[in-house]
């Protein structure tokens, strides 16, 4: 399990890549930003960007379920404060596959909360082109192994 | 309505929604994994000390409210006879916090405020429209706040029609 600790500055994690059907785009839009262009193939061929296209809150929820996947599931992950910046960079369109690649940016312990510290991370997700679709810069917030369980400390 | 119709300023209340258990566990399951939004009882052993919903949860409710909002308005405009701009897509948001987190039956109220607009020299045809997007629970604390970019078309063919 990563800790607090275990989150060296330099450090870069690579996911594995997530493909996107037209079906999950949809699905998310009609939930959450139900807007022509990401809802319906022939309602967006007259939008500024044409043809259907991925909310850009959809790509983040899915930069968010990658992340979890590959680092949160496995860490003493304790949430976030906040987002500096999201960029969307280029549309994200059904069949794309999605690659991340996350590096660690900065790491510091909380001085108000003794039993945890802040990351740094800035993410770059390419599509299958290796174009950038998505630059997103965040801190995330970790418990410190010294304040783990005396049995989980010696692990 | 185009870009030019716009004023900084401008404050738009855009709805409130009610979180439950099972869409906070759903939305979890979904796109944020992890224990504290997916378990009660794990959520009780963490540091929020109940089941809360993701963060990327209360964006998404506020970005359908805001839609939704938006929608109604251009429906409005168009049963006048008024023209409507086309908007879209976002460059991106900036300085998002999630200071407190939402919890089971929380109602939070969001709202959009214009803080900027700027006219771009790359791009003639629209213009960029920089709004607050904020969540306040029923206690009136701040849970949700971001700075949202979104391009709006401009009235160009007006312009292009005084000019000739």
């Amino acid at each position: 399990m990563r800790a607090f600790e275990d989150f060296k500055v330099g450090e870069i994690i690579e996911f594995t890549p997530l493909a996107v059907t037209a079906a999950d785009i949809k699905s998310f839009a009609a939930r959450f930003d139900p807007q022509p262009m990401h809802l319906d193939e022939a309602a967006s061929q007259n939008t500024i960007v044409d043809g259907l296209t991925a909310s850009g809150l959809h790509i983040v929820c899915m930069h968010m379920r990658l992340f979890a996947d590959g680092i949160l599931r496995d860490s003493t992950s304790m949430g976030s404060p906040g987002v500096e910046e999201i960029r969307y960079l280029a549309p994200v369109r059904p069949g794309d596959s999605l690659t991340l690649r996350v590096e660690i940016a900065g790491a510091r312990p909380s001085k108000s909360r003794p039993e945890m510290g802040l990351v740094n991370f800035r993410s770059h997700m390419i599509n299958g082109d290796n174009k950038p679709v998505l630059e997103m810069a965040a801190t995330l917030m970790f418990g410190r192994r010294a304040a783990m369980g005396g049995s989980e400390v010696a692990i | 309505m185009y870009f030019e119709d716009l004023r900084v300023g401008t404050r738009t209340e855009v709805g409130s929604h009610t979180f439950t258990a099972d869409e906070i566990k759903a939305f979890a399951r979904e796109f944020d994994p992890q224990p504290f939004h997916l378990d009660e009882e794990a959520a009780a052993r963490s540091h929020f000390g109940a089941l809360c919903a993701s963060g990327w949860h209360t964006a998404a409710v506020c970005l359908r409210h805001i839609v939704l909002a938006r929608q109604h308005q251009q429906a409005e405009l168009r049963r006048r006879g008024e023209p409507v701009a086309r908007t879209g897509p976002s460059p991106g948001l900036r300085d998002l916090k999630w200071p407190r987190p939402v919890y089971v039956g929380d109602t939070i109220a969001f709202a959009q405020e214009i803080v900027e607009l700027r006219t771009l020299a790359s791009r003639p045809d629209v213009g960029l429209r920089v709004a607050r997007l904020t969540g306040t629970n029923q206690r009136g604390e701040l849970v949700y706040s971001v700075l949202s970019s979104t391009f709006i078309e401009r009235r160009i063919r007006h312009l292009d029609g005084a000019q000739t």
